[in-house]
């Protein structure tokens, strides 16, 4: 193929910065070149006004893309949304992508959904790309062998007018992970296990490499879920080396390459993988095997604990960790030693960026099937897109769930952040599929948020109380082999390019 | 909160009263909710800072307190600012007055926030911040300034001798230094300077093409 940069040594990280280095820049960093840069509603108004201001244009129209996700209602989103405001938002974007020619893809157009969940679906994120978005989960796209990170409004402003940034060269620890997950345990639970490990600060500075054969092992979609939180540990982008389970998701999907391209890019996106020549400047080993069902109990994704456990005591953790460990004993109303198995809780959410995907539904469905919600909970799925929604009802999920007394509802962000009118009130406790357990995360300054995965978001639903999936599952095979990839079938022709 | 214009230009040196916030890994949503960003300008975010602590608090929390208004200086501990990339929260540091954060460590987007709007990050090691942090609650009175040639604070208490000094010698990094110092922090004119470069670059990424160049 004769491309300039293609064989040149190292980590996967190493070999994509350095294809995409446009200059040096005076104060040392880097500008570096962005393949897909993706904008929402909330962190882009300010920077297409500065931009005006600046009386610039958008360098790269055909490589910024669109949704609305974050403010969004998933109740009725007929227009205008009761919310002003979120109204405002939306139609300050529609401007804006149509007074620069950049693609939206919005409400009802079949491809709106979570960022981070539809740049994939749709075949944007490819391995070897730079991707940014005004958005931490941007390292999401790191599943595919992408360089990708989140970045403030000043960058977006940037990107939108260079397609560059100015970036400085994270170091790459690689994070082994031998063996496989139990039956129950899931990618949701490796990551919360690896943060957990390494602290929420242990991977500032860094670039995260997963690797290893549990890695190996699972889907794309279980991928996207480990990558997504690596800025929770302080890692702004975490990656996966593409591989055939890369190629077998990516092939067939909207903008996916095709025919002589396709046999191109496969040839291409191998040679980027780190190579057995890499130098990691850190590595760190795990055993998928130990890896027990995990739930935070505190107020950072650092502090969680398998199922079993109880709540650490101070003496049982390192003196820096404590004063916030205290915080979190008071805003959570937990005192140490208290098991997390059993603690009742109000409020069951199953979506966002980390686990919004049909496999991440279907986990959680086999819990839920045949079972009911238990009394005065409210437990509600939100679909992390349009297309996750309607590949889930073609397999009857809306239905099962809605039977199961489970609301299902209409794509987006929703409780994650709560920037739309899902939220918890007062001190309600949330058992949630979502990345953040921060105090006053779901839109009450008093709320407390309990992260784990979607299968046992359903298993405190259906008992009311945190429980241990693995109980509730008479049939744990199910779960023994990853999940079949997703597949784009529900695209109709005539949403194809 | 301050009537100083927002940072333009180099910025040498930083003087003002300092305002601390204790705490380890205090995260953006904390440093600004989310509800505060449903909003199309940053105009007005200086309400939202640590809105849900300062409730929390009843009017104690350090930005609630009356001899902390008009402080410039916020004095922090590790891994401030982790969580979502939201700008909305240097945004809200600044509209509220903060010109610098001085801290033991930063999350990276926070700090790349903060720098591309002129609002430099420095940090020391934990004796050196819990020291500084001593001084400033001891006298919230003093005046400190931070000079960022030499990545140094000190502290004049008011009416005290020139002897009484403090210094603390903290840490930034040459890049983000430079870039400050020569008021070329905003990166977006450097960035627009290298088109053709930037075109050599895009030439040689092969998803450029759609992969169909041989």
């Amino acid at each position: 193929m004769g491309l300039e940069g293609t064989v040149s040594a190292g980590t996967l990280y190493d070999k994509v910065w350095d294809m995409h280095r446009v200059a040096e820049l005076p104060g040392g960093s880097t500008q570096l070149f962005i393949g897909l840069h993706l904008i929402h509603e909330v962190t882009s108004p300010q920077a297409f006004a500065a931009l005006k201001e600046l009386g610039l244009g958008v360098r790269h129209p055909e490589r910024t893309v669109a949704t609305v996700d974050h403010i969004v209602p998933t109740t009725s989103q007929v227009r205008p949304f009761a919310d002003s405001l979120a109204e405002e938002m939306l139609s300050t974007l529609e401007g804006n992508c149509a007074e620069h020619g950049i693609t939206l893809h919005g409400l009802g157009s079949g491809r709106q959904g979570i960022v981070h969940v539809i740049a994939p679906e749709l075949g944007l994120s490819q391995p070897g790309m730079t991707v940014a978005c005004g958005d931490s989960h941007t390292s999401t796209h790191g599943a595919f062998g992408a360089i990708a990170f989140g970045i403030g409004t000043s960058q977006v402003r940037d990107v939108l007018a260079s397609q560059s940034l100015a970036m400085n060269k994270l170091k790459v620890r690689r994070i082994l992970v031998e063996g496989r997950l139990q039956p129950g345990v899931f990618a949701k639970d490796l990551i919360l296990h690896v943060i957990r490990s390494l602290g929420v600060k242990g991977g500032v500075g860094y670039a995260y490499e997963f690797a290893g054969s549990c890695i190996d092992a699972l889907s794309m979609e279980e991928r996207m879920t480990l990558c997504n939180m690596a800025i929770e540990g302080g890692a702004r982008c975490g990656y996966v080396n593409p591989d055939a389970t890369t190629f077998a998701y990516i092939k067939g999907r909207p903008f996916a390459p095709e025919g002589m391209a396709w046999d191109q890019a496969v040839s291409w996106w191998s040679s980027l993988a780190s190579g057995p020549d890499a130098v990691f400047d850190d590595e760190v080993r795990f055993d998928a095997g130990t890896i027990a069902p995990t739930v935070t109990w505190g107020i950072t994704p650092g502090q969680g604990i398998g199922v079993d456990e109880t709540v650490p005591t101070p003496e049982q953790m390192a003196a820096e960790e404590r004063p916030i460990a205290e915080e979190a004993y008071r805003y959570m109303d937990l005192a140490p030693g208290t098991p997390i198995l059993g603690l009742p809780v109000d409020v069951c959410f199953i979506g966002s960026c980390t686990n919004g995907r049909l496999s991440d539904l279907r986990a959680a469905a086999a819990v839920a099937r045949g079972r009911q919600v238990a009394a005065g909970i409210k437990a509600f799925v939100v679909p992390g897109s349009e297309q996750v929604a309607a590949l889930a009802r073609a397999e009857g999920l809306d239905r099962l769930f809605q039977e199961a007394g489970f609301e299902w509802r209409e794509p987006g962000c929703s409780m994650c952040l709560a920037m739309n009118p899902d939220r918890l009130e007062g001190r309600q406790i949330s058992a949630s599929s979502s990345n953040r357990n921060f105090k006053g995360r779901q839109g009450s300054a008093s709320g407390r948020t309990l992260l784990m995965s979607p299968a046992m978001v359903a298993a405190a639903a259906v008992t009311g109380h945190v429980s241990d999936v693995r109980e509730l599952l008479e049939n744990l095979c199910v779960f023994a082999s990853a999940p079949a990839e997703t597949r784009p079938v529900a695209m109709s022709p005539s949403l194809l390019p | 909160m301050s009537d100083s214009p927002f940072p333009f230009g180099p910025i040498p040196v930083l003087q003002g009263r300092v305002v601390v916030v204790s705490g380890d890994d205090i995260d953006t949503d904390r440093i600004i909710p989310a509800r505060y960003l449903k909003c199309v300008t940053f105009e007005g975010l200086a309400q939202g800072a640590f809105a849900d602590d300062r409730l929390e608090l009843e009017g104690s929390h350090p930005f609630d307190r009356p001899e902390h208004q008009g402080a410039s200086i916020l004095v922090v501990n590790r891994n401030f600012g982790c969580g979502s990339s939201r700008e909305h929260a240097p945004q809200a540091l600044m509209r509220w007055g903060i010109r610098a954060v001085v801290g033991e460590s930063f999350a990276e987007i926070f700090f790349g926030n903060c720098l591309a709007l002129g609002i430099p990050c420095l940090s020391g090691d934990h004796a050196t911040i819990l020291a500084l942090q001593q001084a400033a609650l001891c006298e919230p009175d003093s005046h400190f300034s931070l000079d960022l040639a030499t990545a140094e604070i000190h502290s004049q208490s008011p009416g005290a001798a020139a002897e009484s000094t403090q210094r603390w010698s903290l840490e930034l990094a040459a890049g983000p230094r430079q870039m400050l110092l020569s008021g070329q922090w905003n990166a977006t004119g450097q960035l627009l300077s290298h088109d053709e470069e930037l075109l050599r670059t895009a030439a040689r990424l092969p998803y450029m093409a759609s992969f169909t160049s041989v």
